[in-house]
């Protein structure tokens, strides 16, 4: 972004040694890096994320898993889910993977949403929902792959989880990652939690062997702001149903911005239609037509 | 003559003669009951206030200013699926209650196939077995019984949400809502011409519940038939000469009245 550059300094007037924060200028986009290699299922980020988003904690359903509820709710939006999977060897792996909204590049909830103001993406990538705005229509719902947005019934508003954007505002990292003991939560520029994912990958692939352990960035939404290292990144669905290929309808992309807008134009030629054929052929009437008026003539002017 | 104003009730629910009455007053064929006019203006209305809250919920870009008059984004989307459901419903009832004049016929494919001779106003009456409705009225009714179904189904399983019928099923849904809404819309058009500047004297058939004699051997000759026994094409004949021969007299009176009269303008 050029506003970014224009007051970066380059070279200062007698001043000794290197330029103050030159070449330190960062990618402005925030993410949130999950290794699911390295988590241990303790749920404090899902505690740390109901304390500071100030939410009550809910009764529960035990359904003999390590995880809290069965998915995410309109106040408890970050859970740990977790999955049993069998290998192909005989040996068991715990899958551990900290769902919460992924921040989308190209967020599908955004382009489905109909209600001004109500979804917002900040430059830095955040997709924030403003309740005052939202209209509960829910169309976010469906136009998110990843299934996240949860709609309240009785305030008629959908929520989700804000990347904590009150306290990246503020310079400050999500509680989340705060609050989590393995460090397996990392949070600072997408650059940055890119390169340190594709480490961690690597090292999984040539240390740990793990083969195919790689990155979870789907393209298909633009990438998102909240990645995964995943063990086995060729099956994301092995981790609760993780999509391989996210991507937004139709129905809110090409449809919404494209087609039905045309649509509305065709529906008009409706108007046009009646109205050009008042004007060139006139309205049927009841047979026989009432003569026009004779028109009065008057003394001395001759009639055709 | 026939007496000045006859009264004609057709047989209906019994409610409906309390809610109204329809009078024919002479040269006028009853052509809408009480009960016909109630569904009309209920689905009607409907209608309307739905496309307004569809408009102001889901094409804000262009109606969002609509939204203040029903309270507001949020009441308005709460508010526009009842007004969809009050619309299938009270249409359900017409779709019933017309069903038998609806029926397409040999006539109507004719009619459809003389479409641009209709639209280009080639004939002064329309043909001679054009019923109660024509080709093209028949035509707008199964679009909007059609485009009925596929609002409720649609609406519902968008009311009801991804949460109840998943993601697909709302996205597929959100499309065919639209495009049943912008079928409809273009044809509401075309409806509210033909039923005021279109052709002068329809409306009433909603409002007082009849028509002209004139009006029926016009736009509808069979139904004329239908409704008197008598020929179209001939009561337009007679009405013709009746109308000339009343010309002529009226001539005669004012050359007899004396010189003080001016001559008349016709040669």
């Amino acid at each position: 972004m050029s506003e970014r550059t224009v007051l970066q300094t380059q070279q200062i007037s007698g001043h000794p040694g290197p330029v103050p924060g030159r070449g330190t200028q960062r990618d402005l986009e925030v993410c949130k890096l999950v290794d699911t290699t390295t988590c241990i299922g303790c749920k404090a980020c899902e505690v740390a994320c109901v304390e500071w988003n100030d939410m009550p904690f809910q009764p529960t359903t035990f359904d003999n898993t390590y995880q809290t509820m069965p998915e995410t709710n309109w106040n408890y939006w970050n859970l740990i889910k977790f999955r049993e999977h069998q290998r192909e060897d005989g040996t068991l792996m715990w899958l551990m993977r900290k769902d919460q909204c992924m921040h989308c590049g190209d967020p599908g909830c955004l382009d489905a949403c109909p209600a001004d103001g109500a979804i917002v993406k900040y430059a830095n990538g955040i997709v924030d929902f403003h309740q005052e705005n939202c209209i509960g229509c829910e169309f976010c719902v469906s136009g998110c792959p990843f299934n996240i947005p949860r709609f309240n019934p009785e305030t008629k508003k959908v929520y989700k989880c804000t990347l904590c954007s009150d306290r990246v505002g503020q310079g400050l990292e999500p509680a989340c990652i705060k609050a989590c003991p393995t460090g397996c939560l990392h949070f600072g520029t997408k650059e940055d939690m890119k390169a340190l994912a594709e480490t961690r990958s690597k090292q999984l692939r040539e240390v740990s062997g793990f083969k195919d352990a790689g990155v979870y960035d789907p393209e298909g939404v633009g990438g998102t702001h909240v990645i995964y290292v995943l063990h086995d990144a060729q099956n994301p669905e092995l981790y609760a149903g993780l999509p391989k290929d996210p991507k937004v309808s139709f129905a809110y992309k090409a449809w919404k911005s494209i087609f039905k807008p045309l649509g509305l134009i065709g529906a008009t030629l409706g108007f046009v239609g009646v109205v050009f054929h008042y004007v060139f052929e006139g309205p049927r009437r009841e047979q026989p037509e009432v003569p026009p008026t004779k028109p009065q003539s008057p003394a001395g002017r001759k009639e055709a | 003559m026939a007496t000045s104003i006859g009264r004609w009730q057709e047989k209906e629910p019994g409610l409906f003669d309390k809610l109204g009455h329809t009078v024919v007053h002479e040269g006028e064929l009853p052509r809408h009951s009480v009960y016909t006019r109630f569904l009309h203006w209920a689905y009607g209305i409907c209608f309307f206030l739905a496309l307004f809250t569809g408009f102001a919920t889901y094409m804000p870009f262009l109606f969002r200013w609509l939204a203040p008059a029903f309270g507001g984004p949020a009441t308005t989307r709460m508010l526009h699926p009842y007004f969809g459901v009050g619309f299938v419903f009270f249409f359900g009832l017409q779709a019933i209650n017309w069903w038998g004049p609806m029926t397409w016929t040999e006539a109507d494919s004719r009619w459809m196939g003389r479409l641009s001779q209709f639209l280009r106003n080639e004939e002064a009456v329309e043909p001679e077995d054009v019923g109660m409705y024509n080709g093209g009225q028949k035509l707008q009714f199964w679009e909007i019984l059609v485009g009925s179904i596929v609002f409720l189904v649609s609406g519902i399983i968008m009311w009801a949400g991804a949460r109840s019928f998943g993601a697909t099923a709302v996205a597929v849904s959100y499309i065919l809502h639209d495009i049943s809404a912008l079928v409809m819309l273009f044809g509401i058009f075309f409806h509210l011409y033909q039923a005021t500047f279109g052709q002068p004297g329809t409306i009433q058939a909603m409002t007082k519940g009849t028509v002209s004699e004139a009006w029926a051997w016009t736009h509808a000759p069979a139904w004329y038939r239908q409704m008197t026994g008598r020929d179209p094409r001939q009561a337009l004949e007679q009405e013709r000469q009746r109308r000339i021969a009343r010309e002529r007299a009226i001539e005669q009176l004012a050359r007899s009245s004396g010189p003080g009269q001016p001559p008349s303008g016709r040669s």
